[in-house]
């Protein structure tokens, strides 16, 4: 098992990326955890808090408004409109 | 004399001012550039995305079917809230009224959407009709901006046409170029043509097979008005990005101008003082020999 490569985008910047162990985000059909080797998938967020937990160990937490995810080969793209990333450290 | 004076100081007074706004636009403009390309990975994930759904769910969704009978179409006109920019806002207006005049030829009713007071002072000056208007930002657009913009429009899309509601949306804007080069382009919003977008996936790349959440049709639900908005916003940055490039060559060319002027009348002026020193001397000369031969 490798990690994730993980981007968080917003729409006016790069708000976020680097390497994970897991991602979680809510969908419109509720919690949704990813771990490295997760299938494909594309799936719509609602707004609430998205948590990364980095290779460090370290959890990053955004809150977003609408968005979606994407995932394939162990890329995590997580795009929304309007993210507060006021609790993300660089 | 006093009069070049005058006009050298007048003009002097000019020359501060445009070589202000001329740094404050080359410094913004460094900005509005940053910004375009601060939002392409946005761009780049939901057009992935979207080609993505579209590839492989044959969805039918209202935003993406033409209609088979266009009888009403929008154009949004995208210029700026000042002058002062050269010819950046009457190319951006140019080109909608020539757009204005193909869509009436085949038959079709526009209606402007305006954003930037130059549009809405050109519309209100020759009194003439449009749906709404959006005005304040255009040097530095915001998203919100462009999603209430994304908003009326793909609502009006949606609309049937005996509610009021548009076939075609058409937008207007300035793609930035290069510093020296700001092109006027027509892009056709809606319906949309996805998959052929401009930064599709490259093409030995093969996109997996998407598990979906919760549908196919759902996600693209999501997904297109973001589209819409995200276009509309990267045309807004884009002509943020022009008007300030057009503005600073617009205020180089007139500091230039300013400096030149001065020149010009500083030599007149100093003529005139030389001319003036002149007669006085021979006035005196011609005084003292008027002196001495009445002796």
């Amino acid at each position: 098992m490798g990690q994730l490569q993980v981007e968080l985008v917003a729409a006016d910047r790069k708000v976020w990326e680097g390497e994970a162990k897991q991602v979680s985000a809510r969908t419109v059909e509720g919690e949704l955890g990813i771990l490295p080797g997760h299938t494909p998938l594309l799936g719509v967020l609602v707004s609430g808090e998205v948590r990364i937990e980095s290779i460090s160990g370290q959890t990053h937490t955004a809150t977003i408004d609408t968005g979606f995810l994407s995932v394939e080969h162990d890329r995590v793209t997580i795009v929304a409109e309007v993210v507060d990333a006021s609790q993300i450290r660089a | 004399m006093r009069v070049y004076r005058q006009r050298i100081r007048s003009v002097q007074a000019t020359k501060k001012i445009t070589r202000a706004m001329e740094l404050i636009a080359a410094s913004r403009v460094v900005k509005a550039r940053q910004r375009v390309i601060e939002s392409t990975p946005y761009a780049s994930a939901l057009t992935r995305a979207v080609s993505a759904v579209a590839t492989f769910s044959n969805v039918e969704h209202p935003l993406t079917t033409e209609h088979p009978q266009v009888r009403r179409a929008a154009m949004v006109v995208i210029t700026s809230d000042r002058g002062l920019a050269g010819a950046y806002s009457s190319a951006v207006l140019k080109e909608s009224e020539k757009l204005a005049e193909l869509l009436r030829e085949e038959g079709k009713e526009v209606i402007p959407y305006l954003v930037g007071r130059k549009a809405v002072g050109f519309y209100k000056f020759r009194r003439r009709e449009f749906a709404q208007e959006w005005s304040g930002f255009s040097d530095s657009p915001t998203f919100e901006v462009a999603r209430e913009i994304g908003t009326r429009i793909t609502e009006d899309f949606i609309k049937d046409y005996d509610t009021g509601g548009v076939d075609e949306v058409h937008v207007v804007f300035t793609r930035f170029v290069s510093m020296v080069t700001q092109e006027p382009e027509v892009i056709r919003l809606l319906p949309l043509e996805v998959v052929e977008g401009t930064e599709a996936p490259e093409s030995d790349e093969v996109l997996p097979l998407y598990e979906f959440e919760p549908s196919a049709d759902q996600v693209l639900d999501a997904l297109l008005p973001k589209y819409v908005t995200e276009r509309l916003f990267n045309a807004l940055l884009q002509s943020a990005a022009s008007e300030l490039a057009a503005r600073q060559r617009a205020m180089k060319s007139a500091t230039d101008n300013a400096e030149e002027l001065i020149r010009k009348y500083t030599r007149l002026a100093n003529q005139a003082r030389q001319a003036e020193i002149t007669q006085e001397i021979s006035e005196i000369v011609g005084g003292a020999d008027a002196l001495a031969s009445a002796k």
